[in-house]
């Protein structure tokens, strides 16, 4: 195992678990501020990567395909929480899970019924493609790269925004009481769809950033979409800085379990069956962290609520 | 409560006598049909016990219903291939006998349970939906990269194991054997709701302060609940993947997670029937909705979105009025 294959290895799990920040980030906010557990997460990060695949494929440009993404991931958000999701603040979780899960089927026939089930092929910009040069000699990918510093900036802007901003305040307090800042003359419902679009339109982008590296097709948001749910439960529901740390614990162990457990395992079983254990437990290392963490931390890491 | 009688009495008989009807016209296909709203129905029966008595809302079924799949497709497979499970420190053969194989199901099942029971229930509400999903997924990958059973392909049995005295391939048969099945999970649940257990179990759902004072252990009830739902949902894997004579990692998917919750739903949590309701609503909208269109979950999942939002309590709500009658 040399160093250099390690840090890129890291460099490719920091990639990821900013990804998965970006997927978990909406799932908390929305769960902390209104009690919603969103199953339909996952639909729109598949439509924001079709919205990109399908202006990208139009117009060719890869900025105005992330416009497009954001956009409309976000208004389906909006949709959907006016039509839907407003009628189930109140209601138990079971039927939230139920009704999101409907909207799934919705979402996945709707879009394969659009675009039919061959995937779509989202490419990265000229701009973006190639690799750099890193200090120590490592080659790596620029695109990918961009997505970890997109992704950072995305989280400090919204760890700016919920902790420094008027809009952040008026959210930790929903939070807290909701009754209460309806009396002191806030509009709860706006300031909920306005979560709700937020946290569509950060799943979006990440669909978007994603699908050039893979392609772009139905289903491909629920895998994502439970391993954020993974991440907000190693994190603490609720918590955006659990969030943060969570994604990046998954996006690590996941990365680097797939590609040094069957070597590890190689130092002393036979290499097919080594292969074949490595295999196995690194597609299980994930959940394996999460037990872990819970046994120690039954509300996650930062969880307090 | 009348009405609800005379619903369980209706289901029971119309699920006899279609398939008799279609045995009579040599319709095998319908028989199937039959067969796999009964294996469904089961595994609801199954969540229905941890959700609607409990209120443990499991996200993670397919675990045992993957379980009980798996454990019949192993154990055939080895039989098929003539070699042992496995040879060390005991050996262990495989075997074609469906009754062996439900027994094994069960149990692997139902310590399985206890297994994701004792670590889920330190947790609840959302927490517990997601753990519970988490153990179905880790499977789930478990299954796809496990190569010696058909990893991601799954795994084909060629010939249905046997019952002793029957001709398991013959549909009608076949059939019998799972409506008897359903006829004893029925007899069972229902005792068991009404047991001093079940009781138990209804009254730490709705107060466990309450349960706690007068000298019960809310985590033991919900720990036994957990266990006799898995190990009814694993019965019901084993038997679905004696239907198909194939398993497959799909059978852990959270896809089927949601399925089997869609059966409780539909039919309405909580009521001994409303699983076999359910899983007879979901065949007959998969049949009808699916022959319309090829894009019928579009039309099931408009169906489950109206349900959950205006028709709480599903059909039997619908039927038999709101109030759970053994509440």
């Amino acid at each position: 195992m040399s160093l250099i294959l390690f840090i890129e290895q890291a460099l490719n799990g920091l990639q990821y678990g900013v990804m998965l920040f970006l997927m978990a980030a909406g799932l908390t906010l929305v769960f902390g501020v209104m009690g919603l557990i969103n199953l339909a997460h996952g639909s729109l990060y598949m439509i924001g990567a079709f919205a990109a695949a399908a202006v990208a494929g139009a117009t060719g440009s890869f900025l105005l395909a992330l416009v497009a993404s954001l956009v409309c991931a976000a208004f389906a958000g909006v949709l959907v929480e006016f039509f839907v999701i407003r009628r189930l603040y109140d209601r138990d979780h079971l039927d939230q899970v139920l009704a999101t899960f409907a909207l799934i089927l919705i979402f996945s026939e709707g879009t394969r019924w659009i675009f039919g089930s061959f995937p779509l092929f989202l490419d990265k910009p000229d701009w973006l493609s190639g690799t750099v040069m890193l200090p120590f000699g490592i080659e790596y990918s620029l695109y990918r790269l961009w997505i970890i510093l997109v992704g950072l900036l995305v989280a400090a802007g919204l760890f700016w925004m919920i902790g420094r901003t008027r809009i952040g305040i008026r959210i930790r307090a929903g939070e807290n009481d909701r009754e209460m800042i309806a009396a002191l003359g806030v509009n709860i419902s706006l300031l909920y769809t306005f979560v709700f679009a937020l946290g569509a339109a950060l799943a979006g982008l990440a669909g978007a950033l994603i699908g050039a590296i893979q392609s772009v097709q139905v289903g491909m948001g629920e895998p994502v979409l439970i391993l954020a749910f993974v991440v907000i439960v190693i994190g603490g529901i609720g918590s955006i800085k659990g969030a943060l740390v969570g994604a990046i614990l998954v996006g690590l162990t996941d990365t680097l379990g797939r590609s040094f457990l069957p070597s590890f395992f190689g130092l002393f079983l036979e290499p097919s069956s080594a292969m074949s254990i490595g295999a196995s437990l690194s597609s299980m290392s994930i959940y394996l962290l999460m037990i872990g963490v819970l046994l120690f931390r039954p509300k996650g890491l930062f969880g307090g609520i | 409560m009348r009405k609800e009688f005379f619903l369980n009495a209706a289901l029971l008989g119309v699920l006899l006598a279609f398939p008799l009807w279609a045995w009579s016209v040599d319709e095998p296909y319908l028989i199937t049909l039959a067969t796999r709203a009964i294996v469904f129905a089961i595994a609801g029966i199954g969540l229905n016990f941890a959700l609607g008595f409990g209120g443990l809302v499991s996200l993670g079924h397919a675990a045992f219903f993957g379980l009980g799949g798996y454990v019949m497709g192993v154990l055939a497979f080895h039989a098929q291939t003539y070699t042992p499970v496995m040879g060390w420190p005991l050996v262990i053969n495989g075997t074609k006998s469906m009754p062996t194989i439900w027994l094994i199901a069960i149990a692997l099942s139902a310590l399985l349970a206890v297994g994701i029971g004792a670590l889920s229930l330190r947790t609840s509400g959302v927490y517990f939906i997601m753990i519970t999903l988490a153990f179905a997924q880790m499977l789930y990958y478990f299954t796809i990269s496990w190569p010696t059973y058909g990893g991601e392909d799954g795994l084909s049995i060629y010939v249905r194991n046997g019952f002793p005295g029957l001709n398991t391939m013959d549909p009608i048969q076949f059939f019998a054997i799972c409506y008897a099945i359903l006829l004893i999970v029925l007899a069972f649940v229902f005792a068991a709701s009404r047991s001093p257990f079940g009781l138990a179990l209804g009254a730490s759902r709705q107060n466990e302060e309450r349960i706690q004072a007068v000298g019960q252990v809310p985590f033991r009830l919900y720990l036994t609940a957990f266990a006799i739902s898995g190990a009814i949902t694993g019965l019901a894997g084993a038997l679905f993947a004696d239907l198909n004579r194939f398993i497959s990692p799909t059978m852990f998917s959270w896809q089927t997670s949601g399925e089997i919750m869609i059966f409780v739903i539909l039919g309405g949590v909580g009521r001994v029937f409303g699983p076999v309701a359910g899983a007879v609503l979901f065949i007959l909208l998969e049949h009808t909705l699916g022959g319309l269109s090829e894009f019928w979950h579009i039309y099931l999942g408009a169906i489950l979105l109206g349900v959950v939002l205006f028709a709480r309590g599903g059909l039997y709500g619908m039927v038999a009025g709101r109030e759970v009658a053994h509440d």
